[in-house]
C-alpha cells in the first residue's frame, strides 16, 4: 500500500507541470515572455506586426484566448483601450482583470514620454498616461523584463529559479547588444527625421534623432493633402534626412513626402515580425538600426 | 478633473524597481474618468415619399418604429459607467428624447470577478439575442435597423431582468447564455405579476480564420406569454375604414440565427475591411384573438396562430481609411394565419405579399469619434406603395468612449 502511494506520488511529479497560459497583446511582449519563460509558458499573441494596435476588434477568438489565460501581458497606457477592456470583461476570467496579478502592463515599468498636460480630443488621439509606443527604445526592455520576470515568479513560484536564471541571461545578452546597437547607431545622433505617426519618441530619445515634423496632423488622424504640403514647406526650412513609419502604416504619405522632399522613406519593423529581419527581439533592433543607417546614407 | 495621480500600484512598482513612473497599472482606461462619462450627439434629415406611419404589409399587429421626416434631432445618448467595487461594474445609458424627457435605455450591473467564464448581468440591458440587438444605435452601420428588427423587436429588445452567460474554456469561442425578465418591450406585455414574463437562451460560436478573417455565429430562442396585446388600425376583411383594434393573448416563440464574417487585409482594420452579416428570425404566435375591441365593436374572440419571419443580409466595406459604403437587403414574410371559424370572415389570414427593402449607405468618419452618413433606400415594404427614401445623418461621440463589441 505504501509502495503504491509512493508510486502514485512519483507519477504525479513526473506529469509535466501545467505551463502558464499567456495572452500577449503585442508581438514584442510575446517575444520577451518567450525569452523569460521558455518552455514554461504557452504564449498567444493577440496582434500581428502589420496591425495597428490601437485599432483591433474585440474578436471572439481573443475573448476565448483571454478566458484561458493565467497572465495578460500588454503595453498599457491606453494603447489597447479600444478592445482590451471588452475582451477582458467578456472573458469571465477573474485572474486577468486589471489590478489582479494576472494583468501586466509594460508601460508601468518605464518612464513615460509625452505625458500630455491637457486632455482634449481636439488634439487628436492622445493618451493620458503618455505615448504608449515604448518598445522602440531597446533600453526599456530591461525594466520591463525585470518586472515581468517578477510577475512570472509570483504566478509560478515552483519555477522561480528558472525564471531568475533566464532573466539574468537575458539581461546580460541585452546589455551586450545595447552597447553594440548604440555604437552602430552613433552616426544617427542629431539626424533630423520626419515621422508619419507620433510613434517614435522613445526611439528618437534613445538614438538622438531630431523629429522635425509629423505627417499626421494630429495623432490618429490621416494626413491630408493640404497638411502634407505644409510639412513640405517645413522641410524646406528644416531639411530632414528621412521619413519614418511603422510596418503597419500605409506607405503612401511617407512615399509622397519622400519623393517631393528628396529624402529616404524608411519603414521600420516596429515590433517582432514587422520585417524579415525582425524575427526576435534582437533581430528587431539589428534590423531597425540597419534600416536607419541605410536611410542616412 | 483631468489631473492624474500616481496610484498606489505605481508606488509599489517604484519600491520594487526604483524607476520613476507615474503610469499606473490601472489598465482600465474606462475608469480614467471615474466614472466614465460619454455623450452621443446624433441627428438626421429624412426625405420620404410615403407616410412613415403606414406599417409593412401584413405587419399591422407588429410595431412600426418608422422614420422621422425632415430635420430632426436623433437619439442623443448619455452614458455613464464605472467599476462599482472589485466585484461589480455598473453602466447606464440615458436616451434624451428630442421632444424633451429622458428614458432609461440601459441601466445594469455586471459582475467582474465571478471567474470560470461566468458573467452575470442584471437591470435593464439589451438582450443577447441575435447579433445587432446588443449594439447601440451609434454603432449601427445604417441609419435604421433591418426591417426584421423593426417589426419583430421594435428595433431593439431591452429587457428588465437577469442575464447569465458562460464562456467555455475551449480554443474556439463558445458561449451560452440565458435571460429571464419582465417581458418588457415587444413582443412582451410587461408582466406585472410574480415570476418572469419572458425568457431568452442563446449560444455563440466564433473564431478566426488565419490572420485576416474572423466570424461569429449564433442561435437564439425567445419565449414570452402575451396578455391583452392590443393593436390599432389593423386592416380587416370587411374593409373597415381606418381599420379595427384587435387584442391578442397567447404564446410567442421566436428562433433566430445570425452570422457575421469580417475580413481585413493583414487583419489591419484601420485601412480597409469588409464585414458581411446576416440574421434570420422566425416567430410563432399561438393563442386567442379578439376582433374589433372598440367600445361599440364586434368583440369576437377565437383562436389565432401565425408564423412570421424575416431576414436581412448586409455588407459594409471600408474602401479607404475614413470612408465606408454598405448595401443591405431586407425581406419579411407575414405568414398565413390560422384563424378560428368565428373570425374567418373578419381577419385577413393571407396577405400574399413579402415586404422587401434595398438600402445603400456611404459614410465618412473624420476621426474615430465623428461620422457623417448618406443613406438611400428603395422601400417595398408596403404593397403598392414603393418609397424612395433619403437620409443624412451625423453621429458624434464625446467624452470617454468605451471599446466596442465585435
Amino acid at each position: 500500500m505504501k509502495r503504491l502511494f509512493v508510486m502514485f506520488f512519483l507519477l504525479l511529479l513526473s506529469i509535466p507541470a501545467h505551463a502558464l497560459n499567456i495572452f500577449a497583446c503585442e508581438p514584442e511582449w510575446a517575444a520577451l515572455t518567450q525569452q523569460l519563460a521558455g518552455g514554461k509558458a504557452d504564449i498567444y499573441t493577440a496582434t500581428a506586426a502589420l496591425q495597428d494596435p490601437h485599432r483591433i476588434e474585440a474578436r471572439p477568438s481573443l475573448i476565448a484566448k483571454a478566458r484561458r489565460a493565467d497572465l495578460v501581458v500588454c503595453t498599457g497606457a491606453e494603447l489597447e483601450m479600444a478592445w482590451l477592456p471588452v475582451v477582458l470583461r467578456e472573458s469571465g476570467n477573474s485572474k486577468v482583470q486589471p489590478g489582479s496579478n494576472g494583468y501586466f502592463e509594460a508601460a508601468s515599468a518605464v518612464r513615460m514620454l509625452e505625458v500630455p498636460t491637457r486632455l482634449d480630443r481636439g488634439d487628436g488621439d492622445v493618451h493620458a498616461q503618455g505615448n504608449p509606443h515604448i518598445q522602440t527604445d531597446a533600453r526599456n526592455f530591461l525594466p520591463v523584463a525585470a518586472a515581468l520576470a517578477q510577475r512570472l515568479m509570483q504566478l509560478d513560484p515552483a519555477n522561480k529559479a528558472e525564471y531568475q536564471q533566464r532573466l539574468a541571461v537575458f539581461e546580460q545578452q541585452w546589455r551586450t547588444a545595447l552597447t553594440r546597437w548604440e555604437k552602430q547607431a552613433a552616426p544617427l545622433k542629431g539626424v533630423a527625421v520626419v515621422v508619419q505617426h507620433r510613434g517614435f519618441p522613445y526611439l528618437s530619445n534613445w538614438l538622438g534623432l531630431q523629429e522635425v515634423a509629423t505627417l499626421e496632423p494630429k495623432p490618429g488622424l490621416e494626413p491630408s493633402a493640404g497638411w502634407l504640403s505644409q510639412v513640405q514647406d517645413t522641410l524646406r526650412q528644416h531639411p530632414a534626412k528621412m521619413v519614418l513609419r511603422a510596418a503597419y502604416q500605409d506607405g503612401r504619405p511617407s512615399e509622397w513626402i519622400a519623393q517631393r522632399a528628396h529624402i529616404a522613406a524608411v519603414e521600420l519593423p516596429y515590433t517582432v515580425g514587422g520585417s524579415d529581419g525582425a524575427r526576435d527581439l534582437f533581430g528587431l533592433f539589428d534590423d531597425t538600426i540597419a534600416r536607419l543607417l541605410k536611410g542616412v546614407q | 478633473m483631468f489631473k492624474r495621480f500616481c496610484s498606489s500600484t505605481a508606488i509599489a512598482v517604484l519600491l520594487i524597481h526604483s524607476i520613476p513612473t507615474c503610469a499606473a497599472d490601472s489598465g482600465n482606461a474606462e475608469n480614467a474618468f471615474n466614472p466614465a462619462f460619454s455623450l452621443i450627439l446624433s441627428g438626421s434629415y429624412g426625405n420620404l415619399q410615403r407616410d412613415p406611419a403606414i406599417p409593412a404589409t401584413g405587419f399591422a399587429m407588429n410595431p412600426n418604429p418608422g422614420h422621422e421626416q425632415g430635420f430632426n434631432l436623433g437619439e442623443s445618448e448619455m452614458g455613464i459607467s464605472a467599476n462599482i467595487d472589485p466585484q461589480f461594474r455598473g453602466a447606464a445609458t440615458l436616451a434624451l428624447d428630442p421632444a424633451g424627457g429622458v428614458s432609461v435605455e440601459n441601466a445594469f450591473v455586471q459582475t467582474t470577478s465571478l471567474g470560470d467564464g461566468l458573467n452575470l448581468k442584471f437591470g435593464r440591458y439589451f438582450s443577447g439575442l441575435g447579433y445587432l440587438n446588443e449594439q447601440h444605435a451609434h454603432a449601427w452601420d445604417f441609419t435604421d435597423q433591418p426591417l426584421v428588427y423593426a417589426v419583430l423587436w421594435e428595433n431593439q429588445l431591452a429587457e428588465d431582468g437577469v442575464q447569465l452567460k458562460w464562456l467555455a474554456p475551449t480554443e474556439m469561442f463558445f458561449e451560452i447564455g440565458g435571460e429571464v425578465g419582465k417581458g418588457r418591450g415587444f413582443p412582451g406585455t410587461e408582466r406585472a405579476k410574480n415570476g418572469s414574463g419572458a425568457g431568452v437562451v442563446f449560444v455563440h460560436l466564433g473564431d478566426d480564420i488565419g490572420i485576416e478573417q474572423s466570424w461569429r455565429a449564433g442561435a437564439s430562442l425567445h419565449r414570452t406569454r402575451r396578455v391583452d396585446a392590443v393593436s390599432d388600425a389593423v386592416p380587416d376583411l370587411p374593409g373597415t375604414v381606418g381599420g379595427v383594434s384587435n387584442s391578442f393573448s397567447g404564446d410567442s416563440q421566436t428562433v433566430g440565427l445570425d452570422l457575421v464574417w469580417k475580413y481585413a487585409p493583414n487583419g489591419n482594420i484601420k485601412d480597409r475591411y469588409l464585414k458581411v452579416q446576416t440574421e434570420y428570425f422566425r416567430r410563432k404566435e399561438n393563442g386567442d384573438l379578439t376582433y374589433d375591441t372598440a367600445v361599440a365593436g364586434a368583440n369576437i374572440t377565437d383562436t389565432y396562430s401565425v408564423t412570421q419571419s424575416g431576414w436581412y443580409v448586409q455588407g459594409v466595406y471600408q474602401f479607404m481609411p475614413r470612408w465606408r459604403s454598405g448595401l443591405r437587403y431586407d425581406r419579411l414574410d407575414p405568414g398565413v394565419a390560422q384563424v378560428g371559424a368565428a373570425n374567418a370572415g373578419n381577419i385577413i389570414a393571407d396577405y400574399a405579399y413579402n415586404p422587401t427593402r434595398t438600402t445603400w449607405m456611404l459614410d465618412y468618419s473624420a476621426s474615430e469619434f465623428s461620422r457623417f452618413r448618406l443613406q438611400l433606400a428603395h422601400d417595398n415594404s408596403r404593397q403598392g406603395l414603393a418609397d424612395n427614401q433619403l437620409f443624412v445623418q451625423y453621429i458624434m461621440s464625446l467624452g470617454a468612449h468605451g471599446a466596442h463589441q465585435y
